[in-house]
């Protein structure tokens, strides 16, 4: 991997002041293990590399008011260790076991998650997070998209986001706090992802001099969320695709619903006509299945990756099913 | 010593040793990390290499210029692999090789290496046949009876496509080496499946005397069949360290070039009609086959299909080698055979499945067609032992009559094959007065168990625990072992040392025959002693060697498979049968359990040969539900270098895995049998027909991925 400078702040303001303008010059460290797999590939070579493991304020799992603050450096197992944070939130807690090995999750942090680029295999041999072959051509559309968006995938981007927590964390309405040196914002998650309109453009709502301290979830006091994940391997795999549902359940009928797909667009996907599908209704097997033929409705699969639209559909409908135990 | 000394193996029953479930001598050592692998060696001064390697799958070197790089820190030596002017016909192809004072510091300096490429067309997915154009190489047809008669007159006929794609050995140790000059000789330190050969053939390319070269390889990651020669990259480490004053190089492939270029087996595809009497007994087969190896294409064995049912008739095999733009495939463990077995099983599984036939009762029957050894009775006796472990009276329902659920059961079988006759094998044994033992045979342990193989026969012959006998291997200047592969060691290293063993201990029953008052032939080694048959006069082990005086016994044998004395045979076979459950929403496939019933002769260690099976069968769930090279058509790269998207079954993809070896009187006469590889070849056929039973239609292209598994339940071509 290129030599690079490394920094160990110990508080956010002097991790600000080691950022830079653009992405080349400096690069968060936290768990490490999706930013060193990059230098490995090559496609992130920044000239310095700024470790915040130091910055205790970015530490923490605590219950405020208004539901949960996570600090970004809080690791996946951290989170699992929790019984009260996982009995509030399964839909997390399964995401977070469903994060390839105990390895992973010992290092790796809720932050990271949100932050880790995308596994498109196009983008990780250096083809660009656009995956776009030497005539400038886009390569997932005619190439080999088995793990590909079948959302949001008109191009000119085609990959999948990678993150687990981000679908059940835009199902239960959490915020992220970002901060730069021009000061702190705080958004929904379901901002904080976005989709690259242009080659300068990136997964999420990061400045090359921002970073992402805190996530913000409300209480799920009375809120029945879930995660259901399909995935190839048991463990050590990313999954093909996934749904998490946070349901306001009144006398079994659910009077509102969010529900939000995972692995299947550029971002966690918000299954809106799924969720006004469900409201109002009682969470049975009809009604889920209901739901779930909904959450598909306009997906636009590629070439290679139609069966994912099915993959979603039954995801969509577990996840309902598992977030009020009706499931068989 | 008699003229002709009896080198038999003890029977059955008279056995202290061989036969024993004995732990591997070396587990400690490698579960502990202490055991010293060749990527684990360090050279005082070492520099550490890096390679170039071409990104285009086809193209022609305009120019090179490693000036830059050069100049980088650290940097030590450069070397070309490649010149301009050549024509590269794969991506991965190794250009340059460089070594510096770190490898972060040589793989910084080998992308400074510039070479100026012109692109050329390339092809590299072969699966659709039509799109191979000049690609595509037909072989004749081969004919056998009146398979148009036949087709005729049959009851039944099923037609199928099937297909099993390229894989890679994902050897956990990657390839290479480290290089050492020491003036005009050279120390070498391979990842090798061949300690005492690979010297030599290094040393031929070197252009220096064989004698030149000493190779060393206690331990080694994996081999599967794609670590036989030095390679390139191991010309190239020679000649960076021979640049570099002799300093010693470490060169190791990284993840991406060894699934690139250090080994893949061939994929194979197939239409296939079958065709069965009434009766169920298959009076036909017809197979349009074809697949690729890589650059080289890919060729089918005559008489390869169908594979084991051999005697079948009526035969109709027409093949065409596909040459795509990617590296030439290795020997993968039991070349070809999970290719052949899974065409063949999967077919004749879909033509049961027409004549409304369980699958034991088919394959009971054609059985009779079976080529051995080791025969229709063994396989028969196999099938039905398979089934009683496997439960399949009790769990086996007719294709897709499996319930009403989204969750589908199924069970499958698949048959097995192979030599693993014992390769030629010469063994030094020596016996010290102080009654210590060594045994030394420049062999290899590719993690089979062979060092505690070597060490159970010599405990045998001289009556020994195996904690007594020192074993040395992994070293060319020990006598000269055959190469491990295709299931060779086991009896080669088992004839060899049994033969050295009874030759030393012929020498030491000289020396301390007049002691016991009795001739040497009278004497026997057993339980620590040497003593006279029958009951008599017997010393300690210790105190009968204190006999020799000052003499050590030093005896060399060399074995191979002329003379082998009945010590070691061919022909294995085996049945396993796969219990696989199928969501039939998903296409998920999760595996229940795996059954296997193996024959392989004479048992050492039933321990070990157990381990064998069992890894065998998780290398059989990998291919059967994981794996896959994925190649780009646009720019020719594999997509999956890496063991991240290229998939291998975690321990939560495992079943139970039941394994049971046939250790029987008619099995154990013939001597020992490689088990290399056969039990790896059928898991694949059993888990696709497993598949095919719980949800009632064929997927007919391995691995069985969700995607593949829904289209198949849509009727859509995957």
């Amino acid at each position: 991997m290129h030599a690079f400078e490394y920094a160990s702040p110990t508080t956010v303001p002097e991790t600000l002041a080691l950022l830079g303008k653009s992405w080349e010059e400096a690069a968060v460290l936290a768990g490490g293990s999706d930013l060193l797999s990059q230098f490995k590939d090559n496609i992130a070579a920044p000239r310095r590399v700024v470790n915040i493991k130091g910055a205790k304020e970015l530490e923490g799992l605590s219950k405020t008011g208004a539901g949960y603050r996570v600090g970004a450096l809080v690791t996946l197992d951290e989170l699992l260790s929790n019984s009260a944070f996982c009995a509030e939130y399964p839909s997390l807690a399964t995401a977070a076991l469903g994060v390839a090995s105990p390895q992973i999750r010992n290092i790796g942090t809720v932050g990271g998650d949100l932050c880790q680029r995308p596994r498109c295999w196009y983008f990780r041999l250096g083809y660009g997070l656009l995956a776009k072959g030497p005539g400038g051509e886009s390569l997932p559309p005619n190439g080999e998209n088995r793990y590909h968006a079948i959302f949001d995938n008109q191009g000119p981007a085609y990959f999948v986001s990678a993150s687990s927590f981000g679908p059940p964390l835009v199902a239960l309405g959490a915020r992220v706090k970002l901060v730069s040196p021009s000061g702190a914002r705080e958004i929904p998650v379901e901002r904080f992802f976005t989709t690259p309109r242009n080659s300068a453009a990136r997964e999420n709502a990061l400045a090359p001099d921002e970073i992402l301290t805190e996530i913000l979830i409300p209480s799920a006091a009375g809120v029945r969320n879930s995660t259901y994940e399909v995935r190839e391997k048991s463990a050590l795999d990313w999954p093909l695709a996934t749904a998490s549902v946070a349901l306001t359940v009144r006398g079994g009928v659910a009077t509102s619903a969010r529900i939000v797909l995972g692995h299947v667009a550029p971002t966690p996907h918000r299954a809106e006509a799924a969720e006004k599908a469900m409201a109002g209704k009682a969470v049975n097997a009809a009604a889920a299945e209901a739901a779930a033929q909904a959450a598909l409705q306009g997906a636009t699969p590629l070439s290679g990756n139609g069966y994912k639209v099915q993959l979603a559909r039954v995801a969509v409908k577990r996840a309902l099913l598992d977030a009020v135990k009706e499931r068989a | 010593m008699p003229e002709t000394p009896n080198y038999a193996w003890p029977p059955m029953d008279s056995r202290r040793v061989l036969g024993k479930r004995i732990s591997r001598l070396d587990g400690v050592a490698k579960s502990s990390g202490h055991a010293r692998y060749a990527y684990d060696v360090r050279r005082p001064g070492l520099l550490h290499a890096a390679l170039l390697t071409c990104p285009h799958a086809h193209a022609r070197i305009k120019s090179i210029d490693v000036s830059a790089a050069e100049k980088s820190p650290g940097f030590a030596a450069v070397t070309l692999m490649a010149q301009p002017g050549e024509e590269i016909q794969y991506a991965g192809y190794e250009i340059a090789a460089l070594a510096a004072d770190t490898l972060d510091h040589a793989r910084d300096a080998v992308r400074r290496i510039k070479v100026d490429y012109e692109v050329l067309p390339h092809f590299v997915k072969e699966q659709d046949l039509q799109k191979a154009g000049p690609n595509a190489k037909p072989f004749g047809e081969q004919v056998a009876g009146d398979p148009a008669k036949a087709f005729q007159d049959a009851a039944v006929v099923s037609e199928g496509f099937y297909g099993i794609p390229v894989l890679n050995h994902c050897c956990l140790e990657t390839h290479g080496q480290v290089i050492e000059w020491k003036g005009e000789h050279l120390e070498y330190w391979p990842s090798t499946q061949s300690v005492s050969n690979i010297g030599p053939e290094l040393a031929r390319d070197l252009k220096i005397p064989a004698t030149n070269v000493h190779t060393h390889m206690d331990y080694m990651g994996g081999g599967f069949g794609s670590k036989f020669t030095f390679d390139r990259w191991g010309s190239a480490c020679a000649r960076l360290s021979q640049a570099a004053g002799g300093r010693a190089v470490k060169l190791f492939l990284d993840r991406v070039s060894d699934q690139e270029i250090a080994g893949s087996r061939p994929a194979y595809y197939a239409n296939i009609r079958t065709g069965a009497n009434k009766e169920g007994l298959m009076t036909v087969w017809d197979a349009e086959t074809w697949g690729t190896g890589g650059v080289g294409g890919v060729t089918l064995a005559p008489n390869a299909l169908p594979y084991i049912f051999r005697g079948v008739p009526n035969k109709r095999m027409r093949h065409t080698s596909v040459s795509i733009n990617a590296a030439q495939q290795r020997a993968w463990r039991a070349p070809n055979n999970p290719q052949y077995s899974y065409l063949t099983c999967a077919a004749m599984e879909d033509l049961a499945a027409k004549l409304d036939m369980d699958p034991v009762e088919f394959f009971d029957k054609n059985l009779e067609y079976a080529s051995g050894p080791p025969g229709a009775a063994v396989y028969r006796a196999q099938l039905h032992k398979a089934a009683e472990l496997a439960e399949w009276k009790k769990l086996w329902r007719p294709r897709g009559r499996n319930g009403s659920g989204a969750i589908k059961r199924g069970l499958g079988i698949g048959f097995n094959m192979w030599g693993g006759m014992g390769h030629a094998s010469s063994c030094r044994t020596r016996i010290h007065p102080d009654g210590s033992i060594e045994v030394e045979l420049g062999s290899q342990d590719l993690g089979t168990g062979t060092r505690t193989v070597i060490a159970m026969v010599a405990a045998e012959t001289f009556g020994v625990p195996v904690e007594a006998v020192r074993v040395n291997i992994g070293d060319s200047s020990y006598p000269v072992s055959g190469a491990s592969g295709g299931s060779t060691t086991v009896g080669g290293v088992s004839a060899s040392t049994r033969k050295a063993g009874v030759n030393a201990r012929a020498k030491l029953f000289e020396a301390v025959a007049p002691s016991l008052g009795a001739q040497p032939d009278q004497l026997e080694a057993v339980d620590g002693q040497i003593r006279v048959q029958g009951g008599g006069k017997s010393l300690p082990w210790k105190a009968a060697c204190q006999k020799l005086g000052t003499r050590i016994i030093d005896e060399v044998v060399d074995s191979n498979p002329r003379n082998s004395a009945g010590l070691m045979a061919a022909g294995a076979g085996g049945c396993q049968i796969a219990d696989v459950s199928v969501d039939t929403e998903t296409g998920l496939v999760r595996m229940n359990r795996m059954v296997a019933v193996q024959d392989c002769g004479l048992v050492v260690n039933p321990k070990t040969a157990e381990s064998q099976v069992y890894g065998a069968m998780i290398l059989s769930v990998n291919g059967a539900l994981f794996e896959e090279r994925v190649m780009d058509a646009a720019t020719g790269r594999i997509l999956n270098p890496d063991l991240e998207f290229y998939k291998l079954a975690g321990a939560g993809d495992v079943p139970e895995l039941i394994v049971h070896m046939n250790i029987e009187p008619e099995h154990d006469q013939r001597g020992v049998i490689g088990l290399g590889e056969p039990p790896v070849v059928g898991g694949i056929a059993a888990i696709a027909n497993a598949v095919a039973n719980a949800i009632g239609v064929r997927v007919p292209v391995v691995p069985l991925t969700p995607g593949k598994v829904l289209a198949a339940l849509e009727g859509r071509k995957a």
